[in-house]
């Protein structure tokens, strides 16, 4: 299978960094990720066959960190913190508002494909809380009304 | 992106730099940029040990070990390869530091490793970054970039005839990997199940090599203490408590934000004078020192200062720096349930009793909560973290047991509260207040 230019670039240097090829396996198992769109049976495969590791060895890796998935997502995939700095300040209230307003639950996603819905553990926004992360972007302070218009802002580029 | 708050108050050692473009590396070299690490090319190893030890920088991760005493440990003589590894896996809720400093210097981060490679005569170190700090991550490969073409990393840095690589590594997603050993697996490329202990990475870590272990913080806070001195750095903090730390005010307060204070700062000045206080018109419930692992302090006991020897005196621990205020429409119950939730959802499942206490004590806090607990699940939640501490390879089981403990002990009366079927009493009052205040 084949990654973008930049992927490989990325790819072959990381490997030189480590005495061991499997070193490089968590973080390419993200790149592929944020390039493919999930871990498919295919990026599977490839990066075991790369980093000279049984399917399983990759499998039991991706299984146990929560950013990695097997599932596709939607375009944009809203994480909302209810950890405790959050959920103080209106984290709980602002998951359920994204709930309502996608109409999607936890790990949810929209039929357009476009929003996916996750409430996510800390993401180091506590001191900005209540915090969210579409994607890898920080959104932060935010307000219900707030949350709309960050909601709006990512319909109009994910359907442009 | 975060933005940046300031106080009074504050000195400014490891936030000296923030805002002022330092990600630049000719910027950051117009702002004292590796002079740090130039100087310690003209020192002997053991006399960076030393300064390090008697600048009594403790680690900043959590545990306040001193950071001198942690290089000490690795053997001078070894067959294989030394090691540093950054820690910037920072996912303590409450923790939000290490962002800042990466965001805004992360060439300091860089010359810390730098340093400590010198000082344990290591050749390889390792920055790593939580997979979610993707910008951040974005910016230190940046970092690193630029040093190597500087000169300052690769073959013969500086034209000293040492060689030293660094590199970036990135997680994704696991709070359990911020543990040390863990943390070694996972950029071995494994799932983050911590290891036994002894051997202690000072001695087998990273591939079996010597390997230092120091937080983002901590090694931020290296370069300032060998340009300005170690009685310097020691005088600005307490008694073997050196230096200032970052703390990240969060929760019920005016004003929330990441502020540089002096190790040993007081707590109630942190809340009501830094922090601004708490909004609403609310009076303060209680305040978890640092980090969603430390046991909760009540009003009472927040008039002490926040170094390492006089919170654990208090009863608590300092931790990683992450001070949440709570105000009094907050129910504990339930933030203990939420506190659980996180350690349950974050526990590896290597070790039986955090695996199971976690889920067991979720499981009775959200019954508990919701109304359908019995007056001896009280005792049982006591019991049950009682029984998980110390009896785990890491640290997280003693995380999720000890702020359970204080909250079942402190707040005794509001777990009777919610006893007999009766509703959440805070439920309502709360939820209309719970708007940021930063809006």
């Amino acid at each position: 299978m084949r990654f973008s230019a930049e992927f490989e670039t990325r790819f072959a240097e990381m490997v030189t960094h480590y005495p061991t090829r499997r070193s490089a396996l968590v973080p390419s198992l993200l790149y592929a990720q944020d390039e493919v769109g999930s871990l498919t049976d295919e990026v599977i495969a490839e990066l075991a066959l790369r980093l000279e590791l049984t399917e399983l060895e990759v499998r039991n890796v991706i299984s146990y960190y929560s950013m990695l998935t097997t599932k596709p997502r939607g375009k944009y995939n809203v994480q909302v913190c209810t950890n405790i700095a959050c959920m103080l300040v209106g984290g709980e209230e602002l998951l359920d508002h994204c709930k309502k307003k996608l109409g999607i639950g936890h790990k949810g996603t929209t039929p357009d494909g476009l929003f996916s819905l996750e409430e996510v553990e800390c993401i180091g926004g506590c001191s900005w809380a209540p915090a969210i992360q579409v994607n890898y972007d920080f959104h932060e302070n935010l307000t219900n009304p707030k949350m709309d218009q960050v909601l709006e802002e990512y319909r109009k580029k994910g359907t442009q | 992106m975060a933005f940046l708050v300031s106080h009074p108050d504050e000195v400014r050692v490891i936030s000296k730099r923030f805002g002022q473009g330092a990600t630049d590396i000719d910027r950051y070299l117009q702002l004292d940029g590796y002079k740090a690490v130039r100087k310690a090319f003209t020192m002997k190893p053991d006399d960076l040990i030393n300064e390090v030890k008697n600048s009594a920088l403790r680690g900043r991760g959590g545990a306040g070990f001193s950071t001198g005493m942690k290089w000490s440990f690795v053997p001078k003589q070894s067959a294989k390869p030394k090691y540093v590894l950054c820690n910037g896996d920072e996912s303590e809720p409450g923790t939000c530091k290490d962002r800042l400093i990466f965001e805004h210097d992360p060439h300091a981060v860089i010359e810390g490793v730098m340093i400590a490679a010198l000082a344990v005569e290591s050749h390889h170190g390792y920055i790593y970054i939580r997979g979610e700090y993707r910008y951040l991550s974005v910016i230190m490969q940046k970092a690193i970039r630029d040093a190597y073409a500087k000169g300052f990393l690769g073959k013969n840095i500086f034209g000293s005839g040492y060689d030293l690589d660094i590199y970036w590594h990135g997680g994704a997603g696991a709070y359990e990997v911020g543990e040390e050993s863990a943390l070694m697996e996972s950029l071995e490329g494994k799932r983050g199940i911590p290891r036994i202990r002894p051997p202690f990475p000072a001695v087998v870590g990273l591939w079996g090599g010597p390997t230092v272990i120091n937080n983002a913080e901590t090694l931020a806070a290296v370069p300032p203490i060998i340009l300005g001195g170690s009685d310097w750095y020691a005088k600005l903090g307490t008694p073997k408590n050196g230096g200032t730390r970052l703390f990240c005010l969060a929760g019920n307060l005016n004003k929330p934000g990441v502020y540089e204070l002096p190790m040993g700062y007081n707590l109630k000045k942190m809340i009501y004078e830094v922090g601004g206080g708490i909004p609403n018109g609310r009076s303060l419930k209680a305040v978890v020192p640092g980090g969603s692992s430390t046991p909760v302090m009540l009003p009472e006991e927040i008039d002490v200062a926040m170094d390492f020897d006089a919170v654990a005196k208090a009863g608590s621990q300092l931790g990683s720096g992450g001070v949440t205020v709570l105000d009094d429409a907050a129910c504990i119950v339930k933030f203990a349930l939420r506190t659980m939730k996180f350690y349950r959802h974050e526990s590896c499942g290597w070790c039986i009793p955090c695996r199971e206490g976690t889920d067991w004590l979720e499981k009775t806090l959200i019954r508990f909560h919701s109304g359908g607990g019995v007056e001896k699940d009280i005792d049982n939640m006591y019991y049950l973290a009682e029984n998980m501490l110390g009896k785990t390879f890491c640290p997280l089981g003693d995380a999720a047991a000890m702020p359970t403990m204080a909250f079942v002990k402190k707040f005794r009366k509001e777990f009777e509260d919610h006893l007999h079927g009766k509703p959440c009493p805070f439920e309502k009052a709360g939820a209309a207040e719970r708007q940021p205040v930063l809006a």
